[in-house]
């Protein structure tokens, strides 16, 4: 069995949100939902985490700082957009220095749609992750060759992203 | 040669059963403080789950040397209280003790990061505050027993409480330190994120993290260990007491975690300093003077 | 007898032939074959003389006449200085007071007095014979290389390196004399030799502030000198002896000595820079480090000491016993708060240096067997660990053009050898199981069973205020930089071999601690108290031992660990990547810098010194008030 699914701690990350999701993520720790009865606890620090969770899109600004948090987090890791801006970029998506969602600076594994998302849809999103956190753990487990495979096809979006930057411009 | 034998029992049993009961500890803190604050609450196994997980990961770090000093920490927690389990001296107990606390501070220095090293500064002002009070726990024992090993101490005739109140409230207050709970949880907060990440701990990851956590718990049950002390003597069911008090006296840290804010560093300093001036040594003044 | 006459001579000649052939190479050549010879000698004396106490008589008239004239010769030196180059009239009239009181006793009462024992090479004398002799040579090695870049760097100062060795060797040939010697007298005049040296090295760079601050260093001895001829004069005068031994047996006996006893201490206080007198000692950082090193750790300041720890049987529950204890532990915690506000590595040294001096002290002063058995102990893990610290603050100021700690971040990078000897000092000063903490145990249990609660106090704030400054320090040069470049190629082979040397002393005197404890200082006990007793359970102290081995073996026990994955740290934005700046709002690139803690408003240094004078002071003042009423009176 792995304790992964039983302790996943999270770092929380604000891109370019207006703060409403993260007013809600918040809302997840209050008593009415208590998220830690999950063991889920919210760390704020990505070398403790396993869960990514991202509110808010992608900017040229926030760019480096989000990969190198997701870089920090060892792995296994799951990345969750929390919102319809990590989503898609959401209101700001034509916004002249916004690149888009999440998922075009690190892999996302999860979406959470709403604007803002709503606390039970958070933490079912997170509940979903777990599953992917729990498979992660296996691939990880089985051979070292996999695991470099694993990490370098990571890397691939950020590849991807500059590419599709460029092909913008 | 039979007490040796129990030494050696009490020594190996603590080894084995401390992180059980740390880890139990842990759990129903957690459980307890959430109730308060009228939650749920993770499950009572959760800090179990916590470092089983963690010993999973990949471990993460800034440098290669961060490790070593933290397994030298674990290390020598493990050693302190096996001194004291095994009946040993007080002050040898106390100094090794210091020992492991400096290469958890060296460790958090060593990452040359400013949250870590924040959380060290803080940590060593922690340790400058509680360390007086925990000498003067040892002298009053001294003083009152005549012996500085654990063994002689728990065959007093009297229950020593009553002849050191004045060190047992030093030494509640300075538990507060060292079981990092609010007003005292200045080093390394679960709930400091804003102010500090997590302070001396920021900079860890995977299974160095573990073995703090592991650590930890070693250090609070020989610390509930000290508590102990105060209730023993050589009465039949002084144990029952002993434990009931250590209970006690873990839910009063519990509950005062959940009363308080932290406060800054001067404050810790002065007040601890105070209490262990006024409280500790007032009682060895008495010890020595007068009894 | 040959063997004390070659130890004050053989560095006497070497003194006298660094001053003569003024070539480096020949310096070099003496400098290095004298440091053997002495070494060489110490360890003789060790071998003859341990566990043998020896009680020696000059032959003929020839060594005292001698004596006196040295003790001449040193006061006119003394007095050129004050009188004719700088013009210190006051300073002066120090000497000239002492001089006369001492001629007077010589040409008069002196004279009548037989002596039993000039020289008195005890268990102790052989360990203060081989710190001086091991410790010192080696500091004279270091400081070939050392001054060498000295030159180097300071070129507005004048190359007096001929003068400066010779002075050294002369501080050790007077340090030796001064350990084994017996006769009250010629103690002094080794005592005032040693004043002289210290002078002399303190202000070796002719700056005004050197001058000023060698000048405090006089002062502050000589008045220790007064005390001492002083004490000459009302021993022989009452009691026709001039004779420590003989001192320590009217004491045992219950005779009125607490003056004399008190004076003498006084004496050791201005030499061993307890506070009021601890300003000179804080001056003598004005000096090339290897003067720091040799003044505080392994002579100078130990002659002090010294002097009190022989007078310990007879100290105790008395006035001059409650004078050193108080004086002591009072300096103990005062320097120990104020080295916590100090950032320059040497006066962080020169405050634990005073401070453990006031920790010695105050043991001597409580008297008892255990307290004594602390003290010698402390001696010795101080002379060796604080030398080692010295050289290393020395040379890092060298390499790295500044000795503030600060300045020392990333040291474990940038200069990785230095930094584990810097850390084996550290560590040897406070932390468990190193023998300056195992002193201290038995400080403490010392303490509680002389029934003072106070010193309980002091000694356990001023221990807790010991872990902060040097584990804060530890911490700085602990610090990972992997982008710093190594700068050690600067250092000289000297200094090196020295700074290992040093090193592996530390080592082998913690691990072999309960080998040092049964051979040298439990007999030396023995013979002054007549009791024989274990202070520290041979099972703890074995536990010690263990766990130093364990703590050079963890490394190894450790290995390399598992493969890891190195990230960057957490900077309050964008990490650049060399975890030394990072990219905070609005893109600007911001340079992280830390810092240490100093809590100038809790431990700041004037706050500090004021409390520590005030209560030294009035200390002092009082208990001399009180003996010397009962002197006269009874």
């Amino acid at each position: 069995m792995s304790y992964i699914k039983k302790s996943p701690w999270l770092v929380h990350y604000d891109g370019s949100s207006c703060n409403g999701c993260d007013i809600e993520v918040l809302a997840c720790l209050t008593p009415l939902y208590d998220v830690e009865r999950f063991g889920i606890v919210n760390t704020g620090n990505p070398k403790h985490a396993d869960i990514f969770l991202v509110t808010g899109g992608v900017n040229n600004q926030n760019l480096p700082v989000v990969r190198q948090i997701y870089e920090q987090i060892p792995d296994p890791k799951v990345v969750i957009a929390v919102g319809a801006c990590a989503c898609t970029g959401g209101v700001f998506h034509d916004c002249y220095n916004m690149i888009g969602g999440m998922d075009k600076a690190i892999p996302v594994d999860v979406y959470v749609p709403g604007c803002a998302a709503r606390p039970e849809a958070i933490i079912d999103g997170v509940v979903k992750g777990l599953a992917v956190l729990e498979e992660k753990q296996k691939a990880l487990a089985v051979p070292v060759r996999d695991s470099r495979a694993l990490r370098e096809s990571e890397l691939e979006p950020g590849v991807a992203i500059n590419q599709s930057q460029e092909a913008g411009k | 040669m039979s007490e040796m034998v129990i030494n050696i029992i009490s020594g190996i049993a603590y080894l084995i059963l401390a992180p059980v009961m740390g880890g139990l500890l842990a759990g129903i803190d957690r459980k307890i403080s959430a109730r308060m604050q009228r939650r749920v609450g993770p499950p009572v196994l959760q800090p179990f789950y916590d470092v089983f997980k963690l010993l999973e990961k990949q471990t993460v770090a800034v440098n290669e040397t961060q490790s070593f000093y933290i397994f030298g920490f674990l290390l020598f927690v493990i050693l302190s209280g096996l001194f004291f389990f095994a009946g040993g001296d007080m002050l040898l107990v106390i100094f090794t003790l210091t020992l492991a606390s400096v290469c958890f501070i060296v460790a958090a220095f060593s990452s040359n990061s400013p949250y870590s090293q924040i959380g060290a500064e803080r940590e060593l002002v922690q340790t400058m505050s509680y360390e007086p009070m925990l000498l003067l726990v040892a002298m009053g024992f001294y003083l009152h027993c005549g012996t500085f090993s654990i063994e002689g101490i728990l065959q007093s005739s009297r229950m020593n409480f009553i002849y050191m109140p004045g060190i047992f409230i030093g030494l509640s207050y300075i538990l507060l330190i060292k079981f990092r709970k609010s007003p005292f949880d200045l080093s390394a907060s679960h709930e400091a994120h804003q102010e500090l990440i997590q302070g001396i701990l920021t900079e860890y990851s995977g299974r160095t993290l573990a073995m703090i956590e592991v650590a930890h718990w070693y250090e609070n049950v020989f610390l509930l260990g000290f508590v102990y002390l105060f209730f023993a003597w050589s009465a039949p069911w002084s144990p029952v007491l002993g434990l009931l008090m250590c209970a006690l006296a873990y839910f009063g840290d519990i509950v005062v975690d959940n009363c308080c804010s932290r406060v800054k560093w001067e404050h810790m300093l002065a007040s601890t300093w105070l209490v262990t001036l006024v409280a500790g040594f007032a009682n060895i003044v008495f010890l020595m003077y007068v009894k | 007898m040959m063997l004390p006459a070659l130890l004050i001579s053989v560095p006497l000649a070497a003194a006298l032939l660094v001053f003569c052939l003024r070539g480096g190479g020949s310096r070099n050549a003496i400098v290095k074959l004298a440091a053997a010879a002495i070494v060489v000698l110490a360890v003789g004396t060790a071998v003859t003389g341990l566990g043998h106490p020896a009680m020696l008589k000059f032959s003929g008239t020839l060594p005292s006449t001698l004596i006196l004239v040295a003790d001449i010769v040193a006061a006119i030196a003394i007095l050129y200085y004050t009188l004719v180059k700088f013009k210190r009239v006051w300073i002066a009239l120090l000497e000239i007071v002492q001089l006369i009181l001492i001629l007077w006793f010589e040409q008069g009462v002196g004279h009548g007095i037989g002596i039993g024992a000039d020289l008195c090479i005890d268990n102790f004398a052989v360990i203060m014979v081989l710190i001086a002799g091991i410790v010192g040579s080696l500091i004279a090695v270091f400081a070939l290389g050392y001054m060498e870049e000295f030159q180097k760097e300071h070129r507005d100062v004048e190359d007096r390196r001929p003068f400066f060795f010779f002075v050294i060797f002369l501080f050790l040939s007077a340090m030796f004399g001064l350990v084994i010697s017996n006769n009250l007298l010629m103690m002094y005049t080794c005592w005032e030799i040693t004043s002289f040296c210290s002078f002399l090295l303190i202000g070796y760079t002719q700056t005004e502030e050197a001058i000023n601050n060698s000048f405090r260093a006089l002062w502050m001895n000589l008045l220790g000198g007064l005390a001492f001829a002083a004490a000459i004069v009302w021993l022989g005068m009452k009691y026709n002896t001039v004779e420590l031994s003989v001192l320590l047996e009217l004491g045992r006996n219950a005779k009125p000595v607490e003056l004399v006893v008190a004076l003498l201490v006084f004496c050791g206080f201005t030499k061993a820079a307890m506070m009021p007198f601890s300003g000179w000692l804080l001056g003598a950082m004005v000096a090339p480090t290897p003067t720091s090193a040799l003044l505080h750790s392994s002579t100078m300041v130990k002659a002090g000491v010294f002097l009190i720890i022989k007078l310990c049987p007879l100290l105790g529950a008395n006035h001059a016993g409650i004078m050193t204890m108080f004086v002591g532990g009072a300096t103990f915690l005062f320097a120990s708060f104020a080295a916590i506000s100090q950032s320059d590595g040497k006066k962080v040294l020169a405050y634990s240096t005073i401070s453990n001096l006031g920790l010695i002290v105050c043991c001597a002063g409580i008297g008892s067997y255990e307290a004594a058995w602390a003290a010698v102990m402390l001696v010795i893990f101080h002379a060796v660990a604080k030398s080692l610290m010295f050289l290393s603050v020395g040379t890092a100021e060298q390499q790295l053009g500044s000795r503030d700690i600060e300045s020392f971040d990333g040291m474990f990078c940038s200069l990785p050898g230095l930094a584990l000897c810097m850390a084996i000092g550290i560590c040897g000063m406070f932390l468990a199981p190193f023998g300056m903490l195992v002193s201290k145990w038995a400080a403490m249990k010392a303490v509680v069973d002389s029934g003072h609660s106070l010193l309980l106090l002091v000694l356990v704030f001023g221990s807790s205020t010991t872990l902060f400054y040097w584990t804060k320090w530890l911490g700085k040069i602990t610090a990972c930089i992997p982008s710093l470049e190594n700068k050690e190629s600067g250092i000289h082979g000297v200094q090196w071999l020295t700074l290992r040397t040093l090193g592996a002393l530390v080592i082998i005197t913690c691990v072999a601690f309960p080998l040092i404890s049964c051979a040298c200082v439990i007999p030396y006990l023995e013979a002054t108290y007549h009791i024989s007793a274990d202070v520290i359970d041979r099972s703890n102290l074995l536990i010690m031992s263990l766990m130093a081995i364990l703590l050079l073996i963890l490394p190894l026990l450790y290995g390399k660990g598992r493969k890891k994955k190195l990230v960057v740290t957490n900077l309050a934005g964008e990490n650049t990547g060399n975890n030394l700046s990072y990219r905070g709002v609005a893109g600007q690139t911001v340079t992280v810098s830390l810092r240490n803690w100093y809590m100038e408003k809790w431990f700041g240094e004037s706050k500090v010194k004021l409390c520590g004078f005030i209560l030294c002071g009035s200390c002092l003042l009082i208990e001399f008030a009180i003996i010397f009423g009962g002197a006269f009176h009874v």
